[in-house]
């Protein structure tokens, strides 16, 4: 008993404070393709001698990881994925403002977008949405090209459209926000019901549909163009539509996380993928979105925004989260409850 | 149970004073230590290893002192199990997971929001039932039940029929029936449903020649309900397999030669003997079927198509664009509901029947044969069913080889292996350069640990179960069950939320990615470990008690040979289920500790499929290779019963 008691005494005695380890690092939230991920990583690393940890995931999942680690952040600086999961962390104070000295180098759209979200997020390259028609299938059924939104509610296509949920994919929301502000709100509503008897699925993942249009497994998928893009240069029958009437497009952002342990580090990789040099690794990896930064080359294959009429996408209002719910649930309780 | 309930019940015998209050003492150190740290959250510093040596050494002290008051009839063993599981359990499953379920209460500020939480849990989302005729679609949680029933049903049937081709058809095509058994559950996640996408998809080849030859129209039948249903088949039959065969074989037969003697026909003895003793392994079968479609994450990614299940569901609601927490915390409550709702059936199913067949006595007998119109309907269709299985693998095999299978384009390539897993001589050493060998072998390291720590915990879990009587042996039990019902997304986010802050700081580590995947794949461990030993008799036991052995001693001279079987079907499904899991893992894991699944959905999510297809392919040769080895070094247990061969040269 006495035996049982001492241990009982030394054991409650050894539970003493044990000091945590500090880190001098950076640790980066990599929301592009791994492809795109790891050459941005050695490049910095060689550039400034600074050590990254580099994870990749979606940028859903990233925000959904960043809220949940808030209390205790564990990544420094999130680079890359659709704007909206950054504004929405922005508007939560998940992030930490930053104003670049490379701010004055950026294109337009990219500067708009950081004053929105009070420098908490900042553009690194846009893409324009449209949609891609696999030529072989329209060929073969002697079909008509597809050139304008409003195409794609025409009963020939029926059963023959593929677009990703906008309840799971940024992609598909920034489609629901483009319709709303090009056509108004009703009509845009009408357009999505009409087209409801067109799409053959709503897919999970934003960029699935351009890869289901490549094999033929959908005549045609809604995506960003520079999804179709990396499809069409790997060899896919596949030709790219900007829509007549307009379209929106989305900023890929990044930001630094508030409460980040290698703060220094963030906003030195922060300054760095803002550069000309960092924004060229892109083409090289077959990712053909237009760079943030006027001075970096636009690669060859990359939709040119200067041709496409883009409307005047306002990421302010259809990056809230109070207009984002009310769409998709309106989305829900409209469109995809109606039979086919 | 507390220090003050354990004073009260250890009162009655004499002595037991200073044990009820030593037992009161640990427990008030532990609720102090652990309370205390968690109060003071991000203020304090993380535990470091003394922490959790003096959590242990109070856990085990209070099962010591609680025993000697009485509890648990005073078996110290006894008492350490159940006391150092159940409060592993609670730290490590029920906190995090309650946390992050009463999201469900809150609205966006944090609000406690009743009638909010009311409307998400009641919303036609869930339960609507449009789908039976009112022209709309149905609720998530009636597309998940109907595809979880059919599910469960197909696979248990299927598992019968190919369980009795094996145990019961002959000897023909044993090594066949051995692969078809462990292919699945050495695949990764996607895979199959990519398999059928390549198959059957719209440009599929079967389609494609189909639509050649017979001028059959190209539909989208695979995306849906039949499409999922026939990869969770395709997925889940292995499991039903081996737990079938596993009760087969267990299955006495001079119980059947019994019925025999007393002239009962072929079809007659099955009916009567044969059936009845399989009724624990159907249930179970079943059980598991139902629980795993309806956490399946990997085939409704790819197949589902417009029909909604809960797991995507939540996996959406909490890292898609929606962001809704509390959604995804009402939605998650309704899968535990249904998990929870299976078990509680098939307790009710399987009552309080005994199904011992391994006894202490000889039992030296030969199967009995099957009737022959039934063996031959076995036999065949389990010949029909592996030869669709191995289809499916070949369109993998090649897939990886290939420029770009889905596209047709069948030029063959090794650049997909070559980026993945490529390895190169550098300073007069072979070096790993290809991208995917980190989260190679952090997969393999992981895996590689959970295993036996998993067995360990569930096997001893089972066996205080069934063997021990205690008060409150059935909380235990649900206790040790209830993580299975778990949606993976949920404990992915809600390991986050309660590990990512001092006392228990282990988010970024080895730890929690092991921790995890231990208290998720335990009750498969328990619940192998509750079949076998149902079939035990407990006299064996208590055989080795009256010889006045421990029961520390009678645990592993006699019990574990016995369960040897259970012991290594654990350590199997612990390990290739660590090395496949997705939806839990892919918010744990980290630029240090990245995963083979997390990288492989990366590449499903860029549309990569060929990469996806290629690493799935080494993971599939890597698991294959373990199990062999596995199998070589356990060997087959033999159950002390005459062979055939024996039989027949008269021995």
């Amino acid at each position: 008993m006495k035996r049982m008691a001492k241990l009982f005494l030394t054991a409650t005695l050894a539970a003493a404070a044990w000091p945590a380890a500090a880190q001098g690092e950076l640790v980066l939230y990599c929301s592009v393709q791994e492809e795109w991920c790891r050459p941005m990583v050695a490049a910095f690393e060689k550039a400034t001698g600074i050590k990254v940890l580099m994870t990749r995931k979606s940028s859903g999942e990233f925000y959904a990881q960043i809220k949940a680690e808030a209390a205790n952040p564990k990544g420094d600086i999130w680079w890359g994925g659709t704007g909206d999961p950054h504004l929405q962390a922005a508007e939560e104070g998940l992030t930490d403002p930053y104003v670049s000295p490379r701010l004055d180098e950026l294109q337009d759209w990219a500067v708009r977008q950081a004053r929105a979200a009070q420098f908490r997020t900042v553009g690194i390259y846009a893409g324009a949405l449209g949609y891609s028609f696999n030529t072989k299938e329209l060929a073969s059924r002697k079909l008509p090209e597809p050139k304008c939104w409003a195409d794609l509610a025409k009963p020939i296509y029926k059963d023959d459209v593929q677009v990703a949920n906008p309840n799971s994919s940024g992609t598909s929301y920034t489609m629901l926000a483009t319709l709303v502000q090009l056509m108004g709100e009703p009509k845009a509503f009408d357009f999505l019901k009409a087209m409801h008897k067109n799409v053959n699925q709503y897919t999970k993942s934003g960029a699935a549909p351009a890869r289901a249009a490549a094999t033929g497994e959908s005549l045609i998928g809604i995506t960003f163009q520079h999804d179709a893009v990396t499809q069409a240069v790997s060899g896919a029958p596949v030709k790219i539509v900007s829509p007549c009437e307009g379209t929106g497009y989305e900023i890929g952002s990044m930001s630094i996380i508030k409460g980040a342990k290698n703060l220094a580090n963030a906003r030195k990789w922060y300054d760095w993928a803002l550069s000309p040099e960092a924004q060229a690794i892109a083409a090289g990896v077959k990712s053909f979105q237009v760079p943030s930064n006027k001075k970096a080359p636009v690669p060859e294959q990359a939709p040119k925004l200067s041709q496409i009429k883009l409307i005047d996408y306002d990421f302010a209002k259809y990056g809230s989260s109070a207009e984002r719910t009310r769409l998709l649930k309106k989305w829900d309780d409209e469109v995809s409850k109606l039979p086919k | 149970m507390t220090g003050s309930t354990a004073a009260a019940l250890g009162l009655h015998r004499a002595g037991a004073a200073p044990h009820a209050a030593l037992a009161a003492a640990c427990a008030a150190a532990l609720l102090g230590l652990l309370g205390g740290g968690f109060v003071a959250g991000t203020a304090a510093s993380a535990f470091g290893p003394w922490h959790y040596a003096a959590l242990l050494g109070l856990t085990l002290l209070f099962a010591r002192s609680v025993a000697r008051c009485g509890a648990f009839v005073g078996d110290v063993t006894v008492s350490a199990i159940v006391v150092t599981i159940a409060g592993l359990l609670l730290l490590f499953v029920f906190y995090p997971v309650g946390r992050s379920l009463v999201a469900a209460l809150h609205d966006k500020e944090g609000n406690v929001a009743l009638s909010l939480a009311a409307e998400r849990l009641l919303s036609s989302d869930i339960w609507g039932l449009g789908c039976f005729g009112g022209g709309t679609t149905c609720g998530v949680a009636i597309n998940s039940v109907v595809l979880a029933t059919i599910v469960g049903l197909g696979t248990t049937l299927l598992g019968l029929v190919l369980a009795l081709a094996a145990q019961r058809g002959g000897q023909r095509f044993s090594a066949l029936y051995r692969l078809m058994a462990v292919l699945p559950i050495v695949t990764p996640p996607f895979v199959i449903a990519l398999a059928l996408v390549v198959l059957f998809g719209r440009t599929g080849v079967v389609t494609t020649t189909l639509n050649e030859w017979f001028d059959i129209p190209r539909t989208r039948w695979i995306y849906g309900l039949t499409g999922v249903t026939l990869a969770q088949l395709l997925t889940f039959t292995p499991i039903a397999f081996m737990i079938l065969s596993g009760a087969l074989a267990a299955v006495s037969p001079s119980l059947e030669e019994a019925a025999q003697t007393l002239r009962a026909s072929r079809a007659r003895v099955f009916r009567t003997v044969t059936w009845p003793l399989l009724r624990p392994a159907l249930a179970n079968s079943f059980l598991l079927a139902f629980v795993e479609s309806l956490a399946d994450f990997g085939n409704p990614v790819v197949l589902a198509g417009n029909y909604e299940v809960l797991s995507t569901k939540i996996f959406f609601a909490v890292a898609g664009a929606q962001h809704e927490p509390g959604r995804a915390a009402a939605l998650a409550t309704v899968l535990l509901a249904f998990t929870l709702l299976a078990f509680w059936l098939q307790q009710r199913w399987l009552g309080r029947a005994s199904y011992v067949t391994v006894s202490g006595k000889g039992d030296a007998g030969v199967p009995a044969p099957l009737p022959t119109g039934l063996r031959r309907f076995c036999v065949g269709f389990a010949m029909a069913w592996i030869v669709f299985t191995l289809a499916c693998y070949a369109v993998i095999l090649v897939g990886g080889f290939v420029k770009d299978v889905g596209r047709g384009d069948m030029t063959p390539v090794v650049t997909h292996f070559a980026e993945g897993f490529g390895l190169a001589w550098q300073d007069g050493r072979p070096t790993f350069t290809g991208s995917a060998w980190d989260s190679f072998f952090t997969t393999i390291e992981v895996a590689a640990i959970a295993a036996p720590l998993t067995a360990i915990v569930g096997l001893l879990s089972a066996y205080v179960i069934t063997r021990q009587q205690f008060v409150g042996r059935r909380a235990f039990e649900f206790l040790t069950l209830v993580a299975f019902a778990i949606p993976g997304t949920v404990i992915g986010v809600a390991y986050i939320v309660a590990f990512n802050v001092p006392p228990l700081e282990l988010t970024g580590g080895l730890a929690i990615l092991i921790l995890c995947f231990v208290f998720r794949n335990m009750p498969v461990g328990v619940r192998a470990g509750i079949a076998a030993l149902a079939q035990i008799d407990k006299s064996l036991d208590e055989a080795s008690s009256t010889l006045r052995a421990s029961t520390w001693r009678t645990l592993t001279k006699v019990v574990l040979p016995l369960l040897k079987p259970a012991i290594v079907a654990t350590l199997i499904f612990s390990f290739t289920h660590a090395m496949t899991a997705v939806s839990a893992v892919i918010f744990l894991a980290t630029a240090k500790y990245n995963l083979a699944t997390v990288y492989i959905i990366g590449r499903v999510e860029a549309g990569e499929y060929p990469l996806a297809i290629a690493y799935s392919t080494v993971l599939i040769v890597f698991m294959l290779a373990v199990l062999l080895l596995v199998q070589a070094a356990t060997g087959s247990v033999k159950l002390g019963r005459r062979s055939q061969a024996e039989l027949i040269t008269g021995h």
